[in-house]
């Protein structure tokens, strides 16, 4: 790169149209462990590698995968104490939705919000770009949902304007990177391994249009392998798997994002670790011939 | 305006603008009930003197009191508020609850409320939730104002929603007696604010030590505990009937849970007898270790009924 001074502040334009703040930010996060996120038909599967860096630590503590209200998560990549702050402020909005509309936010206007916020970050040399990429997970509710605070069942007729026997709500999956700009995904991946890990995504059947889009304990099960397969080329370092989910209010988390039940975590990742064995012993062979 | 007397009868005459807040109504002194009667008409003809801002109803007389102190007004009506409305805060309860009950037996605690909101004497909603479970360890049952207990409700969802993100495995889960503490803060805070929550609520469930808890608080921010609690009507009907059988912390250690739960739903039916804006329709929660029992739609049974068609007039009268 030319340095001629386009890449020393923040809100900067280069002359091709470029901050270079936020490009450097974008390297933070590529330094980060791998975070992946998946929607299936029935939930939305967070997981982290998160990177051991000394035996002191304590085994299954310091959490990286955030709850916001109770039906959302967040899983970030790049730096902690940047993510610390998205978190918090996502959890401001969330509150100050429910405040006004008095019912938990939607994924999506969460996603937006907090993508503005980014946003802003990037619009003044007083302030950095944040160095995370965000992947936002939630389900929102299918079911008609209480106004908060409500006591009775209110008039027989059911609230004016809407359809009888509509569905809304569902699984939803956002990533926003350190610019600000945020799109809907079926799988996101972010971090260190995100090319491997994106590799492995666009092998599952994830569109919700097709019948054989996967489940939420596939999901479990694929996410798991996900982040072993993103690990390989750092294979040296140890890490421990981070793993949440949400489902619908009649799936296993009723609504709410919750982690994934050791049990099942630990069947995902013994499943994981068979797996890559496979594949080693399947290239060994080819080598052989 | 001027205001004359001619052969009995007042005669008015208006200025064509409208008087402007806080200015006299009159200029001479008129005494008793003329004087009231004027000031009704006045009323339903001139709008500025009543009309739909709450501030300017009820504005005491310059020539009797004075001149009226403007600095609670907004800047716009001679004040020094910033907000565009006076201050004002909640005066009396409009839609509200009766009586909670509560009595603790050896493994955890019973609470009850009927499920009728009254506006007034008009039983105006009949299936309003007064117990709020907050979680496997607490239920709170409110008394008073409703829109107060919605308020409440929400203030705990969003402590709930924050307990929650700590993400400690259950570790440090509220029990009731910090959500008690908690609530008599808040209690306590807005009655020193000269703006109460209307309310008289129970708090009942387990203890850090997982012990049965169960507490009072009011607007005053006044809170007891007791083995037995009661708010409202339930505090001179049902509070003798529950001592009879716990009179004291060691009765109510021994007590079984089926006694505990006969002995609330008896003073609920006492309570429906000689409360006024009582129903037979009421919630009753059970919590002990194993979370939250809680039913939403009881109803009220072997009511006794069958002795009034033996009643006539109230002495002499014999048929």
């Amino acid at each position: 790169m030319v340095c001629t001074g386009y890449d020393l502040s923040n809100s900067v334009f280069s002359p091709d149209g470029r901050n270079f703040q936020v490009e450097y930010a974008v390297k933070a996060v590529e330094n980060g462990g791998t975070a992946i996120g998946i929607r299936c038909k029935d939930g939305v599967v967070l997981a982290l590698e998160k990177l051991v860096t000394s035996k002191l630590l304590k085994k299954d503590a310091n959490k990286r995968i955030a709850t916001v209200d109770r039906n959302i998560g967040v899983v970030h990549s790049g730096l902690l104490p940047d993510g610390r702050h998205f978190v918090s402020r996502a959890r401001d909005e969330a509150a100050s939705w429910r405040g006004t509309y008095k019912a938990p936010i939607p994924v999506s206007s969460l996603a937006n919000r907090m993508g503005a916020y980014v946003q802003a970050y990037t619009l003044y040399s007083s302030v950095r770009p944040f160095g995370i990429t965000a992947i936002i997970g939630g389900w929102d509710a299918e079911t008609e949902v209480d106004v908060d605070g409500v006591v009775g069942s209110g008039p027989k007729m059911g609230s004016g304007g809407k359809t009888k026997g509509v569905k809304e709500g569902g699984p939803y999956l956002y990533m926003i990177e350190p610019s600000g700009s945020y799109w809907g995904y079926y799988g996101a991946a972010t971090g260190k391994g995100r090319q491997a890990a994106k590799a492995e995504l666009e092998k599952l059947k994830l569109n919700p249009k097709d019948d054989e889009c996967i489940t939420l304990e596939e999901g479990v099960k694929e996410a798991a392998r996900i982040i072993y397969v993103a690990h390989e080329d750092s294979k040296d370092k140890d890490f421990e798997l981070e793993m949440t989910w949400v489902s619908a209010v009649n799936g296993p988390t009723k609504g709410k994002h919750e982690e994934v039940p050791k049990e099942l975590r630990e069947e995902a990742e013994r499943l994981a670790k068979k797996s890559l064995e496979a594949d080693d012993e399947e290239e060994e062979s080819k080598m052989e011939e | 305006m001027s205001l004359q007397h001619h052969h009995g009868q007042f005669h008015l005459t208006f200025p064509t603008n409208p008087l402007p807040l806080g200015s006299p109504y009159f200029t001479q002194s008129t005494k008793g009930y003329a004087h009231c009667e004027i000031h009704l008409l006045l009323n339903q003809l001139n709008p500025t003197i009543m009309n739909h801002l709450p501030q300017a109803w009820g504005r005491p007389r310059d020539d009797i009191y004075g001149s009226y102190n403007p600095a609670y007004l907004p800047h716009s009506r001679g004040g020094y508020q910033q907000s565009q409305h006076p201050t004002s805060h909640t005066q009396s309860p409009i839609v509200t609850g009766t009586s909670v009950l509560s009595i603790r037996y050896k493994d955890g605690v019973v609470i009850a409320a009927d499920n009728l909101a009254s506006y007034g004497s008009l039983a105006r909603f009949t299936d309003v939730r007064r117990l709020k479970k907050f979680n496997r360890k607490a239920v709170v049952g409110f008394g008073g104002d409703v829109s107060d207990m919605q308020y409440l409700d929400r203030l705990l969802q969003s402590l709930n929603t924050e307990e929650n993100y700590a993400d400690d495995g259950g570790a440090g889960l509220m029990t009731a007696k910090n959500l008690h503490t908690y609530l008599s803060k808040v209690m306590y805070k807005r009655r020193s604010e000269f703006n109460p929550l209307w309310n008289a609520i129970l708090v009942a469930g387990l203890d850090e030590t997982d012990r049965p808890f169960a507490a009072y608080v009011d607007l005053l921010g006044t809170t007891f505990s007791a083995p037995t609690l009661a708010t409202g009507f339930g505090a001179h009907l049902a509070q003798p009937i529950l001592r009879r059988l716990v009179p004291d912390e060691k009765a109510s250690e021994e007590l079984t849970r089926e006694a505990a739960v006969e002995a609330v739903r008896e003073c609920m039916k006492v309570l429906f007898y000689r409360d006024a804006r009582s129903m037979d329709r009421y919630s009753i929660a059970v919590i002990d270790k194993s979370g939250v029992d809680i039913r939403e739609d009881e109803k009220l049974e072997e009511q006794s009924w069958a002795f009034a068609d033996r009643i006539r007039g109230y002495g002499t009268q014999t048929v």
